[in-house]
This record gives C-alpha cells, sequence and structure tokens, in this order.
C-alpha cells in the first residue's frame, strides 16, 4: 500500500479534520463525563459518609447468615432435558414474508440463541440481524397474554362463540369477509385458510407485503404470462449488475444472495477471478457499497437507465429496441459490454416495484440467456406474493362498506401499508374486525377481537420457503401466554376444533409423504424431517417465453412516468438492514444495531448528499445535525438529516419500519413513519417520489446517535489494505503494506524487534481470520454476539455518550482520491466514494498492551492464545481501555440490568427478558470492563465435549457466535495448532525451524508496525476494477 | 378387610416360599455348573457393578430386589439369563414363579439388561463365591466403631490417648515429689542455724512475680503475641465470610445419604444423572424417587412427602447445600468423566451424611491448591496425547492440571 494515494475516512468530520472531532479523536470516551453531575439537591459528602457507614454495618451483617438457596428439581424429568446440556431444534424463522430455516439452541426448555440451518439448500445455514434478534421478541413482555375484545382481556370460549356468532349472521346475510395478511408461505395454515374460505364462501383472501414485490411478479406475468417471484442464483453469475436492488441487505431474500455472491467473491492464489458488481442507485445501500462500480443515479434517471441498458443488449442480440431515452449513467456502457461477454454467466436485477422496469429487467436477462443459469423460474421464491392491487381495491371497498367483516392474519396494515390511513377509516363500516397480531400493533388496537397468534418458537407449522423447498416449524417451548396458533383459530371458526399439530401432520401423510421415496413409514419420514429442519423436492419445470411485445408497452409507459423535474427533490424510500419492515420494532438488539452504512441507531432520517446540504446550508459534526420539514405531496414530518457521502445528488433517502406507535415501549416513538410517503405506479406500490417534495431548514438541532466516529483510530492508513484484482492477478500480496522499524543501523520487520518473550502454545492456539473480500457489513455478527454474550442495550442516549457495548463492531470506511482543502472538494470526495467494511473486535494479541498496564492483573494471557478478561478481578482503573490500540474494550458504565434507567434492555430488566440471557456467560456489572472472549464458554464446552470422548476436537465443532452467523463466511474461527484446520489451511500455516509461519500473502494484522501480534487475521480487500481508481 | 384375592396371593406366596423353604438345595442341581475359578469370580464381581446389579440387589440381603445368595438353586439357568435379560417377557409368558415374585416386590419392575449369558454365569460365579464364603474380614473392618487401625501401621489412635494421659500422670506425679522434695529440704534448711549468707540467700528468695510482669520486655512480647494472635484471628474471621464449610440445612424430606450411599451402595449416578454429561450433578426428580419408592417404605412419613408433591404436582424445594458464586463456571463432567475425580474429595465422606453438609470450603484457594497437585487423568484419553509426549520431554513429574492452564483465569470465569 506504499502507493495507495486514497485517503481512509469514517465520517466527513474526519475527512474535513473537523476541530471538535479532532479533539475527540484519540480519546477513548468523550471528555464530558456527565455521570454524577451534581445536583445541589442531591446526596451530600455527609450522606455519603452516613450511607456507606451503615453499607458496611449491612454488608458485615449480611455477609454473616448467606441467604438460604432453593435447588429445585424437576417433578417429572424430561428424557430429553437435562439440567445445563443445550438441545438444539431444527425450526424456522417466519416473520411476515420473511422465513429462514434455523436451528435453535435451548436451555432447560428455553429458546436462548438462534443459528442458521445448515441443510438447508435456500439459506445454507446464513442467518442475518434480524433473526438473530428473534429470540428476544419471544420474551417481550408487551406480547399479549391472552384473547382480547374491545381492548379488554376476554377468554377464548367467548370470543370463538362470539366471532362464529357474527360469522354465521354475516354467512346468512351473504356479507363480504376479507381475510388480510402478509406472503403466507405454510401450505397446512394456506389449507386451513381455504377450510374456513370454503365454510364462509364469500370470503375473499387479500395478500399485501409491507415492503412489496409485486412489481417483480406482475412484470413476470406480463411478459411470461405467470405471476411470481423467481429464484435467483448469484453464485453463477460473473457479471452482476444491481439497479437500486439491496439484494445483500433487504431485497427478496439477502441470506440466500449473500450466501450465494460471496461464493463469486472469495478469491486465493489458485482461483484468481471474481465477479464484478455494477450497481446504479439513489441512496448508497449496503449493497452498492459492496459494489466494484457504483454510480449514484436519481429516481427518475433509473427509467431511462434500464431502457438504455435494454437497447443496447438488444442491439447485441440482434433484436429490436424500444423507444429510446437517453441515459448519461457512468459505467452504464462498461456494464453493458461486460453483461453480454458473459451470457448466460450474469443478472441484471432491479429493486423498483415498477412493474415496466422489472418487463425490461426480464427483457435483459432473456437476451442474455440467464434464465435457466442465474435466473430460476422452475422454483419461485414464496417470500413475496403480495398484490398491491387487490390491496388498494379491498380499502376502497372496506370504505364502500362491502365487507362484514375483516379478518387481520398476523399483520399490521394500518401501520405499514400506504393504505394505513383509509384501513383505519373503513373499519368502522365492517361489523366484525379481528386481528390474530401477537401484540397490541396499531391494527389490532383498532380491531374489536384479538385472537394472538404463538410466536415462532412456539408453533408446529411447515413453510414453503420456494417451490418445492419446505422447511418445518418446530416449537421450542411451550406457550408462555394464553396464545393460539392462528391456522387453529380459523378451523375453529371454520367449525373444525382439530389440534393444529395433528392437521399438521395429517397434511403432511397425504401431501408430503408421498413425494420421498426414502422411507415407507410416515413416522421415519416426519422424524428424519423434524431432525433435519427441511424437505426438499425442487420444483417444476416451467417453459416460460419472454414476450417483447410487454417490452416496447413497458418502456412507453416509461417515458411518461419517469420525468425529472431538476428543480425539486427526490425521495427514495428504503428498508434498513435491522429494523426492515418495522414489524421487529421493539426490539432493542435491532435499535441498537447500528446501520451498516450510516452507523446510526435508534432513529431513522433523510439521508442527504453533501452538494444538497451545502446547498441548503446544514452542517452534520459528529451526530450533531439538524431537522428539516420534509413535504412530500400534501404531508409534511419533521426528520433530522443524516448527510450520506455516495447520495445521488438531488435526492434523499428515507426508511421504512420506524416511527411506531403501537410498538411498545422500545419501539414507539422512534424516528418517523414513511409508509404513508409511498405511492402508486402502475397499480404497485412504488417506493420512489419522483415529484412534490421539498425541504425547508428549521434550524431545530437534534442528534443522531451514530457509532460512526466512535473509537477511531486516524491517521493510520494501515489499517485498510486493499489492491484491485488485476493488481492481485499479478502479486498476491497486492495492496499489502509491509511497515519496517528502525534497529541497530537498519530497517527490519517489526516482528523482529520486542520486548515480550512470546507465547509457547502447546495445546490450542485460537485464532480468527476475517475476509473483507467477503465482508458485506450487514452485522448479522453484532446481534449474534450480543444474543451469545449477554451484551446489554443502553440505549440512544448512552450511545451518543460513546458508551454502546457491542463487542463486535464493524467499521465502515470510505475511501477517495486525496481530497485537500474547502467544501468543494469534499463535496467531490462525498461524492462516490469507494466503501470497505471491517469487522473488528478484540483481536487478542499476544504481545497484548492491555495486560502490562493492568494494576490488578484482571486481563492476562491463556495458554491457548487469548485475551482473558476476568470480571470478578477487575477494579475498573480502564487502563486498559486506553491502552488498547484498536479500542475493541468495553467498559460498564452503569448497571444496565434490574435498572429502571436502562428499562429498554428488555433481556436484563424483567424476569421474562431474562429467560434469553445465555446461562454460561456472566451478566457483569457495574464498573467492569469486558470484551470479546472469542466466546471462550463456546471452546470451553468444544474441549470438554471432545475429552468426554476422549478424542481431540473436530474443526467446525467449535464455532464462535460471530463466525457461525456470518451470511458471507467471511469469518473463519479455529485452532491454529491444528493443520487440518480451515484456518491453517486458509493462513497457509508453514512451520520452519520450530516457528509457525503465515504463508497466506493476503493476511494482514492490522497495525502491524506496532508488533502487538493479534490473533485475528484480516485478508486483504479485492476490488474488482481494472485500475486503481476512486 | 382383607380381600378374597389378597388372601389368595398370600397363600400363593407363602406356599412358593415354603416350597423353597422345603425343598431346600439341589431343586435345580446345577451348582456345579457355575465356575469357581477365582479370575471369573472376581470378573463377575466386576461385572456386578458395572451393570450396576448392586443398585437393587445384594447377595446376602433384600435391597429393592430378592437377595441373590443360591439364587441358582431355585430357578435353572435358562430362566435366570432370560428373567435378567427381559423379565417382562418372562412375567407375561406367564410363568408362575416369575408372575408371583413380581407380585411379592409390589410390582416393582427389574429392567431389561442387554447382557451375555456368559457374563450373567460369571455374576453367578460372583454370588455363589460370596454365598459360600461370606466376606468375613469386610465385615470386621467396614463395622469398627471409630478404633480403625491407622493405615500406615503406626500406633493406634486410642493407645496414643493412653500413653499420653499416662505421661501427663507421671510427669505430674514427678513433679509433686520434687515439690516435696525442695519442701523438705528448705525446712531442713532453715533448722540450720550455721548457714553461710549465700545460702541463706538462697533459702529466703521470694519469687517477685509483679517485678516479672512490669519488665519492659515482657511487656513487649505480651502485646505483641495479642496483637498478633488478634489480627490473624480477624484476618482469618474475614476469610470465612461467605464460606460456609460446614453448612448443613435441614432438608424439607430427611433423605439420608447414609443409608443410601452408604448402607445400599447406590451408585451416585443413579440419581445424580448429570455428574458425567454436563454441567450440573443434578438433584433427582420425583420420578427417580418413585423407581424404587413406589414399593420401598411406602408408609414412611418422609417417602409420603414424595407422593404428596406427585399429587400436587409442585416440586420438592430443596435447599441448596453448595453455592458457588455465579461468575464461577464449575463443571462436574469435566471433574468426574474427564478427571476421574471421586465424588468424596470434594463433597467429603457423602455416604456417612445423614445430613448433606458442605465438607469442603469451596473457595478459590482450595479450587488452586486442587489443580495446582493434582495430576491428570490422561490415560487412554486421546486429547491429552500430544500433551502428555510434550511434557515428559521437559520433565519426570506427572502432568498436573496446572501445567496445562489449569490455573488461567478464562477456565472458570466467563
Amino acid at each position: 500500500m506504499s502507493n495507495n494515494q486514497k485517503t481512509y475516512w469514517k465520517g466527513l468530520e474526519q475527512l474535513t479534520n473537523d476541530p471538535e472531532y479532532v479533539k475527540h479523536a484519540d480519546k477513548e470516551f468523550p471528555e464530558y463525563l456527565p455521570v454524577s453531575e451534581q445536583d445541589p439537591n442531591s446526596n451530600s459528602r455527609r450522606d455519603f459518609l452516613k450511607l456507606m457507614g451503615f453499607g458496611i454495618a449491612a454488608a458485615s451483617l449480611a455477609a454473616c447468615e448467606a441467604p438460604v438457596r432453593k435447588a429445585i428439581p424437576y417433578l417429572n424429568k424430561p428424557m430429553d432435558v437435562d439440567p445445563s446440556i443445550p438441545n438444539y431444534y431444527a425450526s424456522t424463522y417466519v416473520n411476515g414474508g420473511d422465513a429462514v430455516s434455523v436451528v435453535v439452541k435451548t436451555r432447560e426448555g428455553r429458546p436462548i440463541k438462534i443459528e442458521g440451518n445448515k441443510f438447508s439448500s435456500v439459506t445454507m445455514g446464513g442467518t442475518n440481524a434480524q433473526v438473530e434478534a428473534s429470540v428476544l421478541s419471544l420474551y417481550d413482555k408487551e406480547r399479549l397474554e391472552g384473547p382480547m375484545k374491545g381492548g379488554q382481556p376476554t377468554n377464548w370460549d367467548t370470543l370463538d362463540a362470539e366471532v362464529i356468532e357474527k360469522l354465521e349472521e354475516i354467512a346468512a346475510a351473504g356479507g363480504q369477509i376479507a381475510l388480510v395478511s402478509n406472503s403466507i408461505l405454510s401450505p397446512t395454515t394456506n389449507k386451513a385458510g381455504s377450510e374456513f374460505i370454503a365454510k364462509y364462501p364469500t370470503t375473499k383472501h387479500i395478500t399485501y407485503d409491507a415492503i412489496s414485490a409485486y412489481g417483480i411478479s406482475e412484470s413476470n406475468r406480463r411478459s411470461f404470462g405467470t405471476a411470481m417471484v423467481p429464484s435467483y442464483d448469484f453464485s453463477k453469475a460473473k457479471t452482476i449488475v444491481s439497479i437500486g436492488a439491496d439484494f445483500l441487505g433487504t431485497w427478496i431474500s439477502p441470506i440466500e444472495f449473500t450466501k450465494q455472491y460471496s461464493k463469486t467473491r472469495k478469491i486465493n492464489e489458485h482461483h484468481r477471478e471474481m465477479s464484478r458488481h455494477f450497481q446504479f442507485e439513489s441512496n448508497l445501500s449496503m449493497t452498492g457499497a459492496n459494489a466494484d462500480y457504483r454510480t449514484p443515479i436519481k429516481p427518475t434517471d433509473e427509467g431511462a437507465l434500464v431502457v438504455s441498458m435494454y437497447n443496447a443488449i438488444a442491439a447485441k442480440a440482434g433484436q429490436a429496441g424500444v423507444s429510446a431515452m437517453a441515459s448519461d449513467a457512468t459505467h452504464m456502457q462498461q456494464a453493458v459490454n461486460e453483461l453480454w461477454a458473459h451470457k448466460g454467466e450474469s443478472l441484471v436485477v432491479a429493486g423498483s416495484n415498477d412493474p415496466n422496469i422489472q418487463i425490461l429487467v426480464n427483457g435483459i436477462n432473456s437476451m442474455l440467456g440467464n434464465y435457466g443459469t442465474t435466473i430460476n423460474t422452475d422454483s419461485p421464491v414464496h417470500f413475496r406474493k403480495g398484490n398491491d392491487a387487490d390491496m388498494a381495491q379491498f380499502a376502497k371497498d372496506l370504505n364502500a362498506g362491502n365487507y362484514s367483516a375483516v379478518f387481520f392474519v398476523d399483520c399490521n396494515p394500518i401501520y405499514d401499508s400506504p393504505e394505513g390511513a383509509s384501513v383505519a377509516a373503513g373499519l368502522a363500516k365492517a361489523g366484525l374486525t379481528v386481528s390474530t397480531s401477537d401484540r397490541m400493533t396499531e391494527t389490532a388496537a383498532a380491531v374489536e377481537y384479538v385472537a394472538p397468534n404463538h410466536h415462532f418458537l412456539e408453533q408446529w407449522n411447515d413453510v414453503e420457503l420456494k417451490e418445492g423447498h419446505y422447511s418445518l416449524v418446530q416449537p421450542t417451548i411451550r406457550p408462555i401466554f394464553d396464545t393460539r396458533q392462528t391456522p387453529e383459530s380459523f378451523l375453529k371458526w371454520a367449525g373444525n376444533s382439530v389440534e393444529y399439530y395433528s392437521y399438521l401432520q395429517d397434511n403432511w401423510r397425504s401431501n408430503f409423504f408421498n413425494r420421498q421415496s426414502d422411507t415407507s413409514n410416515f413416522q421415519t419420514f416426519w422424524d428424519k424431517t423434524l431432525y433435519d429442519g427441511v424437505f426438499e423436492v425442487g420444483g417444476s419445470s416451467k417453459n416460460l417465453s419472454f414476450d417483447a411485445a410487454a417490452a416496447s408497452t413497458a418502456a412507453g409507459s416509461i417515458a411518461i412516468n419517469y420525468k425529472a423535474e431538476s428543480t425539486q427533490y427526490q425521495l427514495a424510500i428504503y428498508s434498513t438492514v435491522g429494523i426492515g419492515d418495522g414489524s421487529q420494532g421493539n426490539n432493542p438488539w435491532l435499535q441498537e444495531m447500528s446501520d451498516p452504512v450510516t452507523k446510526a441507531t435508534w432513529d431513522n432520517y433523510i439521508t442527504m448528499s453533501q452538494a444538497d446540504a451545502n446547498e441548503l446550508g446544514i452542517s452534520m459534526r459528529e451526530g450533531n445535525t439538524e431537522k428539516v420539514n420534509l413535504t412530500v405531496g400534501g404531508e409534511t414530518m419533521s426528520v433530522p438529516v443524516l448527510i450520506q457521502p455516495g447520495q445521488a445528488v438531488g435526492t434523499l433517502g428515507l426508511a421504512l419500519g420506524y416511527g411506531r406507535t403501537m410498538a411498545g415501549r422500545v419501539g414507539n416513538e422512534v424516528g418517523v413513519n414513511a409508509y404513508p410517503l409511498v405511492t402508486k405506479l402502475d397499480g404497485a406500490n412504488f417506493y420512489s417520489v419522483l415529484a412534490g417534495v421539498s425541504v425547508e431548514r428549521t434550524k431545530e438541532s437534534y442528534k443522531i446517535a451514530q457509532t460512526q466516529t466512535h473509537q477511531t483510530y486516524m491517521g493510520r492508513e494501515n489499517v485498510i489494505q486493499e489492491a484491485t484484482l488485476e493488481e492481485y492477478k499479478h502479486d498476491t500480496g497486492a495492496g499489502r503494506w509491509h511497515p519496517h522499524v528502525y534497529k541497530g543501523g537498519e530497517f527490519v520487520a517489526p516482528g523482529e524487534v520486542s520486548l515480550w518473550k512470546g507465547h509457547e502454545y502447546n495445546n490450542h492456539h485460537w485464532g480468527l481470520t476475517i475476509d473483507m473480500n467477503s465482508c458485506t457489513g450487514c452485522s448479522a455478527c453484532t446481534v449474534a454476539c450480543q444474543a451469545e454474550n449477554n451484551i446489554p442495550v443502553v440505549g440512544k442516549e448512552e450511545v451518543l455518550n460513546r458508551r454502546e457495548m457491542a463487542w463486535i463492531r464493524i467499521d465502515r470506511y470510505y475511501s477517495s482520491a486525496n481530497p485537500e482543502g474547502g467544501k468543494k472538494e469534499l463535496e467531490i470526495a462525498a461524492d462516490n466514494p469507494e466503501v470497505t467494511f471491517q469487522p473488528m473486535m478484540c483481536q487478542h494479541c499476544n504481545n497484548a498492551p492491555c495486560e502490562t498496564v493492568c494494576p490488578v492483573a484482571a486481563t492476562t494471557h491463556s495458554t491457548e492464545g487469548l485475551n482473558q478478561m476476568t470480571y470478578n478481578r477487575c477494579i475498573g482503573t480502564r487502563y486498559c481501555a486506553n491502552n488498547c490500540p484498536y479500542k475493541v474494550r468495553r467498559f460498564n458504565w452503569f448497571k444496565y440490568h434490574d435498572n429502571t434507567q436502562f428499562d429498554k434492555n428488555l433481556s436484563m430488566n424483567n424476569d421474562l427478558g431474562k429467560m434469553v440471557l445465555n446461562p454460561d456467560v456472566t451478566v457483569r456489572a457495574r464498573g467492569v470492563m469486558e470484551k470479546c472472549t472469542m466466546c471462550v464458554q463456546r471452546i470451553q464446552a468444544g474441549k470438554l465435549a471432545a475429552k468426554r470422548e476422549d478424542r481431540r476436537p473436530v474443526d467446525g465443532e467449535i464455532e464462535m457466535a460471530c463466525a457461525s452467523a456470518c451470511p458471507a463466511d467471511a469469518i473463519i474461527f479455529g485452532d491454529m495448532k491444528d493443520p487440518e484446520s480451515k484456518i491453517s489451511k486458509a493462513l497457509h500455516l508453514k512451520e520452519k525451524d520450530g516457528e509457525v509461519k503465515v504463508g497466506e500473502k493476503r493476511a494482514y494484522h492490522v497495525l502491524e508496525e506496532i508488533n502487538v501480534n493479534p490473533n485475528v487475521w484480516y485478508f486483504t480487500k479485492i476490488r474488482n476494477k481494472e485500475k486503481t481508481e476512486a | 378387610m382383607i380381600s378374597k384375592k389378597a388372601l389368595v396371593r398370600v397363600m400363593a406366596v407363602c406356599s412358593v416360599v415354603c416350597c423353597f423353604v422345603f425343598s431346600g438345595p439341589g431343586l435345580f442341581a446345577q451348582a456345579d455348573q457355575i465356575p469357581t475359578d477365582q479370575a471369573i469370580i472376581d470378573e463377575g464381581r466386576q461385572l456386578f457393578n458395572e451393570w450396576g446389579c448392586n443398585t437393587c440387589h445384594a447377595v446376602d440381603k433384600v435391597v429393592v430386589g430378592p437377595a441373590l445368595a443360591g439364587v441358582y438353586d431355585r430357578k435353572d439357568l435358562p430362566w435366570i439369563y432370560a428373567f435378567v435379560q427381559n423379565s417382562q417377557r418372562v412375567i407375561a409368558s406367564g410363568d408362575e414363579y416369575a408372575v408371583n415374585l413380581f407380585n411379592e416386590y409390589n410390582g416393582t419392575v427389574m429392567l431389561s439388561h442387554d447382557i451375555a449369558d456368559e457374563d450373567i454365569l460369571k455374576i453367578l460365579a460372583y454370588v455363589k463365591d460370596y454365598t459360600d464364603n461370606p466376606p468375613v474380614a469386610d465385615v470386621v473392618t467396614a463395622t469398627g466403631d471409630g478404633t480403625a487401625v491407622a493405615a500406615e501401621g503406626g500406633i493406634p489412635a486410642k493407645y496414643m490417648t493412653i500413653i499420653i494421659v499416662t505421661l501427663i500422670v507421671v510427669l505430674v506425679l514427678i513433679l509433686i515429689v520434687l515439690a516435696l522434695i525442695i519442701g523438705v529440704l528448705t525446712k531442713y534448711l532453715n533448722e540450720k542455724k550455721d548457714l553461710s549468707d549465700e545460702d541463706k540467700e538462697i533459702v529466703e528468695e521470694k519469687v517477685n512475680l509483679g517485678a516479672f510482669f512490669r519488665h519492659p520486655g515482657v511487656i513487649g512480647i505480651v502485646t505483641f503475641l495479642v496483637i498478633a494472635l488478634g489480627s490473624k484471628n480477624v484476618i482469618d474471621g474475614l476469610y470465612t465470610i461467605g464460606v460456609q464449610q460446614g453448612y448443613a440445612p435441614k432438608q424439607p424430606i430427611a433423605f439420608s445419604h447414609k443409608i443410601h450411599a452408604g448402607q445400599y451402595e447406590i451408585d451416585c449416578q443413579y440419581c445424580h444423572t448429570g455428574v458425567e454429561i454436563g454441567k450440573s450433578a443434578n438433584i433427582p426428580s420425583v420420578n427417580i424417587c418413585m423407581n424404587c419408592h413406589s414399593s420401598i417404605k411406602t408408609d414412611s412419613p418422609q417417602i409420603q412427602k414424595l407422593y404428596a408433591a406427585q399429587e400436587s404436582g409442585r416440586p420438592i424445594e430443596w435447599v441448596r447445600v453448595h453455592n458457588l458464586p455465579d461468575l464461577a463456571y464449575f463443571n462436574h463432567s469435566q471433574h468426574v468423566k474427564v478427571g476421574g475425580v471421586e465424588c468424596q474429595t470434594c463433597h467429603g465422606e457423602i455416604q456417612e451424611m445423614e445430613v448433606v453438609e458442605q465438607a469442603s470450603p469451596l473457595t478459590m484457594g482450595w479450587c488452586i491448591d486442587c489443580h495446582r497437585t493434582t495430576a491428570l487423568n490422561t490415560k487412554d484419553n486421546g486429547y491429552y496425547d500430544k500433551l502428555v509426549e510434550l511434557h515428559n520431554k521437559s520433565t519426570k513429574e506427572p502432568m498436573k492440571v496446572e501445567d496445562i492452564g489449569g490455573l488461567e483465569c478464562s477456565k472458570c470465569h466467563y
């Protein structure tokens, strides 16, 4: 990296060397410490002495007699539950239209951790932040404790009797009944639904999705004659072009796509090839941050871009084009050329929900021959089956008084659909309104009856992720509250009082058992499917041919719809990786997870380009920003501004999923609700507002809690080491920076000079490698770590005080050609920077600076390479944190458990929430330091399991929480003493003269020149670019 | 009123028993088929314990199941094999003897054992040997009432006291004699008038205790001793805060380990099922108690509490005796299964305890001491092979827990 001319920066304040930033940059903690700001009425010194005297007396008295503790065994111990021994069950995460095959870890019969199911060919063992966090939602006190009627608790018998009575009245009078739901993926639930419909034939089922992909299914209907959302296979694509699709973060099936995509980004000296990824988008999405070439475009330019690409490809394919539109998007021509060069091995996706855009994209993929290779129509996905047109019609009909009964099936349209206000207004006209929401959502509060559903961890069910790819939902805990599974409720109302479990089994016996030939015993089949969690038989072949006429019609519509009015802003509505559609809004782990790109927590905001901010006169320093009045159509809302590098000039971004009013104590009043701003285009929900958007300054100051510039270490450009694929092809060590230190008249490698004697590792030597080329920044690891290691949530105020507790953070660096000077240059640098993600946790240094400064030896080195942190010995001097070059140590400024001031820390502040805590990990007290332990509890458990079986641990048996969560397989954990381990092979460890050398040229230590010799290795970032260009 | 059925049953049992009593040995004259080879007998004893026969059976007395002495005289070998391997099948087949036996023991099911015929024969060899030669020597040592002979052949403890007491008595007598002699001699000298001045001084010398105690040296020494002893007591006292060694709370059920583990030698794991597989040893659930107590001592008020618990559905709330702080992680399987540590090492002579008490201090110092001195149980454990090899290269000392990082913080604190 000696010739690297790039500047790396974490935030604009660092780039501009803002005085405020510089003042704090080298400090672990900000100067102001508002721990005990003295209130004149508060405790005086005298009170303190009194209290202390009393305290000592009380403590010594208390110490004389230890409290009596009870040990309560089971009355009848279940065969397969042993206290202290975890059990794992395959199940499926279900939330709205999202479903992921998972394995649930339970202790003493309560789920405490969710991991991916490696048997699933869809997600292949990956998870994301929302899946990891969902286990906390199970223990949310704000779930409904039983059925409700008119806002008051009732019982199931009353509810059933009244609902059935009203239904029969309505049926007798021929009234219309509506079932409104998100995409239902369960075949058996659908069967139960059809039984209900058979009993009440006037029932209409309306499916919508909070974040719709109706545009895709509609486009397929128009261009192929079949409405569906196909499967994509990014792993087979050598050229990937995404037009506004955040496929790694939020689009359709992000875990699956990340798994596939990361396969094309893995390189080594024998395989020096990777995919090339072009991204055209308005907001800087996580996917855009990973792209090799990214072009910021306005939403209105999307139309011209797609049309131009279609015509360019058509010209190459010798087919007729559509009426032309001019696009000046950079890299467009290059993308077209490469797509054509990789016919059949390329993929074009668009995030737009406009069917016309999707039709042209279908056309492009069709001309490229991608159907059958990277696009699979045989197994369409079931995640997004919503029909926006149906939903709009429903809202109209409801208001017209056409519906006598409405059932909201596990959905919350009053909040999360653009028709929300209209649905809320029309509800009064329906005689019977029922919701099956498991909590008092905005919709549940507006209906007469609530028949709460189980949490997915309490359910028996099945899920069809894609055609022919089934996954079973298995309960891992007895229902905590008096809830009932939704399909069982519907069966009951249809007059069938069957228990849902037997209904499910019967359905599988008659409809799935015959689709396999491995066994003729149903119980064997059922047990095996339950054990595996998945049952995959594949889809059915569909012969589809693209209808070129649809393309010209679509191009016509595009020409009309996408007209730029250059003087005005355009709004691009998106969803974030953490909060998504907002249904898990009351989950504090997700609220506090810093956004992969903006690094903001606990908020939504307008993302705005530096140029636009300059024009408005808005500046942002360390999260200090101001609110503006955003007016869209007739609606005005007050939203803070976040200046986002890479944002297309003239566009604003605003995330969905916030501004909830009935989510619960955590999610209420966080940000603003963007759903009402969603517009309609060609019958589909359209997530861009192309006209009528204006912004007005209010000068009201506001703080956004970003973790962005916290724990920074500036001026050290040896942290990110990167090269282009071209350079890597010639030299696998390209981009590496080799520091030298001066010793005795010559320059030597830093490792040659050491004060330390080093450590001898006879048994294990644990280590981590992190491939920065694979890491997409998705933050699944941070939430997985939070769940595994009992990490508290501190709340927005404390994040602002730089006291977030996450043990693993993902540093997001922007880089651009060296800017010097004033605002104009800043604009250029922030125009479209490159982005690098670097997961950062305790580096477990062999020459650890923290260990040498601890006055009480609370942090020490183990014989297995771990840097150990002993909470019960720590006295809280914080010397270690001050001396840590990586700033990965976290201090417990407060008691975060059993403290009403931290009541958003749900996992530690009520008895129900505490059930999620990992019993093998201490809940830390106030005043002690903590940090990544390399999941030492898992290491110890794995070693013990091996010892009990008289063998060495097998590689892969012990896995850190972050590594097992990673959907991109960017993190490898293992024993570097085991020559067969994945990590030894990845690092090409070679033993020479009793010394182990790392043979992999991409591997480097962050801050190598200080020779702290970490056990965490990073692999250089390789961008698939022609040459070094910013 | 006793029902007719019960009467018939009692009579049937009586007749069967009488049958045995009067038929005497030789009903099945197959004793000669049972091997008497000492090696086989030893193997049989081992198998008897390994298969957990000892949990329910003893040779010379009734435990849960019948005493086994002379069982080979009562039934033929194939019957015994069949019954041990699957008692329920034999009972179900309508075998009269089996059915009666089953009823006699209140329908307690003997679990099926997947054990080979020849192994059963070996066990029978042991049973026969035990029957024919009751282990007299064992009985004597076991019933020793505190006069147990010290292992290394030193002086027995009882004699030690006698010797010491005798010695003290002798010493006191000598002192008295000496005092008498001094008295006599002084008297004699006093009676003499012509004593020299020096002699006079000695004779008239008086012990001045006051001057002795006022001596600065003495005051210094006494003060030092008082302070030193005082401080030691305070420090020792402070160290015992939170240490509950000897803690023996009253339990809701007066369960006696002395009876179960001591007298009946029930394997610890029969009840403490987690001890080899998990962190917790597990306090047995009521259903484990009921395996035996559904038929044994059913009228005891203590056992009645079990039935009450089962009926009410409320588990028994035992008082926890061993309380480790939450910040310390201790795993039973690591110590018992991997390390091969005896339960008694930490829990004391549990088989002697009527009421369980905390035998060890459970302090970190106590843990560390053991980790410093205990050699690892590395035999036949593939995990340790390379470590032992490396260790033996550098030293001849056995590999201790300490040597593989057993004193490191993160082994117990995380």
